[in-house]
């Protein structure tokens, strides 16, 4: 879905979320409440400036606005594959927004993470895998690597891989399985600004994902392990 | 252990790191090999598994001191993160933030999510941020060693900055996409993975020393690597609005540091951007693209001898930068 029709199903024309490129920034109101909105589109890679102006808008709504819910809208193609980013840090970069996100949750502000179009590793890690919890829209991807890449890397065949995924959702890419797994909590469908709304007030502030994995069958083996460290 | 031989952090497993980095024998392993707690996804695939998925956690002292500890191997999988190695992090994390030991030290080496099991492997990674903020908040730091083969990368790269305090050895290596990556994406003019010069001086030990990203810069020697753990200890950072803003304002003057054009006249100078006076102006060029050329930019005059240097020369090129800000 494009971002100008999501944040007109969400908001209504309550918002000032505009483009600059592949940034978005703004606010909107949600029941006469102000919500900051800041995330990325045209399935964007996340290089180090991106992530350094996503950061600064988080830092400000901590400053500016305390308790103001936060809303990251997710549309990456992962981080972006360049030499001179690495040079500059980009790890660093992308830290610093996770741990700026981080900070908002501990400071009382409720984010949330919407995947709108297309999530991918490293630029997803530190977006809407860091806030309180990340949603999706149904025809959103999520994903690491496709069947094929897959394939190549583990010199197994995709009819193998894709077999094997129909019971696994490790292996596969898709949102459903991402929900299986617990990484998100839940799809959004129909009536979007309902959903948000219900975000706001049911989303838990600590991280349940793999109590959510252990229970959907997805992810079984992450929070017996943790559990097992704690008693060893 | 004055006067004995230089051990290669780098050359050792693991287990041996964690053996002579920490006190000696006071190292307890949880959930270790003979409890064989694995990956199922490794074996559904029919690739070899470990009997501890790539990681050794527990508990040891450092110079008398309880921490707790992980090791990661990266020569089972390049360390790459899956659920259960992932999920062992997290209740490693999880019981500091139970039981307050003095620190936790992460020895890392990893060339970031499991691609065997990405999906689990990217989820448990946030996880394993998340978990280590909670520790840090508690105030108990982490302390990161980077000095193996695989060098630390990917989600793992993430992981590292979160830390408190960060310390590579000048073969260690600390990014996000490896060479190849970037390679096989933009092509061999991009980045050419081949060239070794050209891979350390973007991601290895001594740029990310000069720039600022690690706190230690030391020789690949276990007894080093101790002796910078122990430094490490004491070297938590608060992690509130105002240590954010001043991280927040480091990148960007390195941002723009590196974007500026230099040598053309009537171009905005660097100037006023603090530390970055006496920058050797290189003409037309268009932002730095190459390492050297940063350092340079961030008063380095020394900058293009730098690849030669040993890690004390390169050490004592950052307390003179440090004195001139």
């Amino acid at each position: 879905m494009i971002w100008t029709e999501l944040v007109a199903r969400l908001f209504g024309a309550d918002h000032d979320i505009v483009a600059d490129g592949d940034f978005l920034s703004g606010s909107a109101r949600l029941d006469g409440d102000a919500i900051t909105v800041v995330g990325t589109t045209n399935h964007a890679p996340i290089g180090f400036a991106l992530a350094l102006r996503q950061a600064r808008v988080v830092l400000d709504t901590i400053a500016l606005h305390p308790r103001r819910p936060i809303l990251l809208l997710v549309d990456t193609q992962g981080q972006q594959l360049r030499r001179r980013d690495e040079m500059l840090g980009i790890n660093r970069a992308m830290a610093h927004l996770g741990c700026s996100i981080d900070l908002a949750r501990r400071r009382g502000h409720r984010v949330i993470g919407l995947v709108y179009e297309q999530a991918l590793s490293g630029g997803f890690i530190t977006s809407g895998l860091i806030a309180d919890a990340c949603y999706a829209l149904p025809e959103a991807e999520i994903r690491v690597m496709r069947i094929p890449a897959m394939a190549r890397v583990t010199k197994l065949s995709e009819e193998f891989l894709t077999r094997l995924s129909a019971s696994n959702p490790v292996f596969a890419p898709g949102v459903e399985n991402y929900v299986r797994m617990g990484g998100v909590r839940s799809l959004w469908t129909g009536d979007l600004q309902a959903c948000m709304r219900e975000a706001l007030t049911t989303t838990p502030t600590h991280d349940c994902r793999a109590e959510d994995g252990r229970a959907r069958g997805g992810r079984t083996l992450a929070a017996a392990v943790a559990e097992q460290v704690l008693a060893a | 252990m004055s006067g004995s031989i230089r051990i290669s952090f780098s050359e050792c497993s693991a287990r041996e790191r964690i053996a002579r980095v920490f006190d000696e024998h006071s190292f307890t392993e949880w959930l270790p090999p003979a409890a064989r707690v694995m990956s199922p996804h490794l074996a559904q695939l029919g690739v070899p598994s470990a009997f501890d998925d790539g990681v050794a956690i527990g508990s040891a002292r450092l110079d008398g001191h309880t921490v707790f500890v992980a090791g990661q191997e990266g020569e089972f999988m390049g360390g790459g993160v899956g659920e259960v190695h992932g999920a062992k992090l997290v209740g490693l994390f999880k019981r500091a933030l139970r039981d307050r030991p003095q620190a936790v030290v992460l020895l890392a080496e990893s060339g970031g999510v499991r691609l065997h099991e990405a999906n689990a492997g990217l989820i448990a990674v946030s996880e394993v941020m998340r978990a280590l903020l909670d520790v840090r908040n508690a105030g108990v730091p982490v302390i990161v060693l980077i000095g193996g083969a695989n060098g630390c990368f990917g989600g793992m790269g993430l992981v590292a900055r979160c830390a408190d305090h960060v310390v590579m050895s000048d073969i260690g290596r600390l990014a996000m996409s490896g060479p190849e990556v970037i390679e096989a994406s933009h092509g061999v003019e991009e980045f050419d993975s081949r060239d070794r010069a050209l891979v350390w001086r973007t991601t290895g030990g001594k740029h990310r020393y000069l720039i600022g990203d690690c706190d230690q810069l030391i020789d690949d020697d276990v007894a080093a690597f101790r002796d910078a753990a122990i430094l490490g200890l004491s070297m938590g950072k608060p992690l509130d609005l105002a240590a954010l803003e001043a991280e927040h304002a480091l990148l960007a003057r390195r941002l723009q540091v590196a974007d500026s054009v230099e040598g053309v006249e009537g171009v905005d100078s660097v100037d006023s951007v603090e530390g970055v006076e006496g920058v050797d102006c290189v003409e037309g060029v268009e932002g730095a693209s190459d390492a050297v050329d940063l350092w340079r930019r961030m008063g380095i005059e020394q900058a293009a001898a730098v690849p030669d240097m040993s890690a004390a020369e390169v050490r004592a090129l950052r307390r003179q930068e440090e004195v001139t800000r």
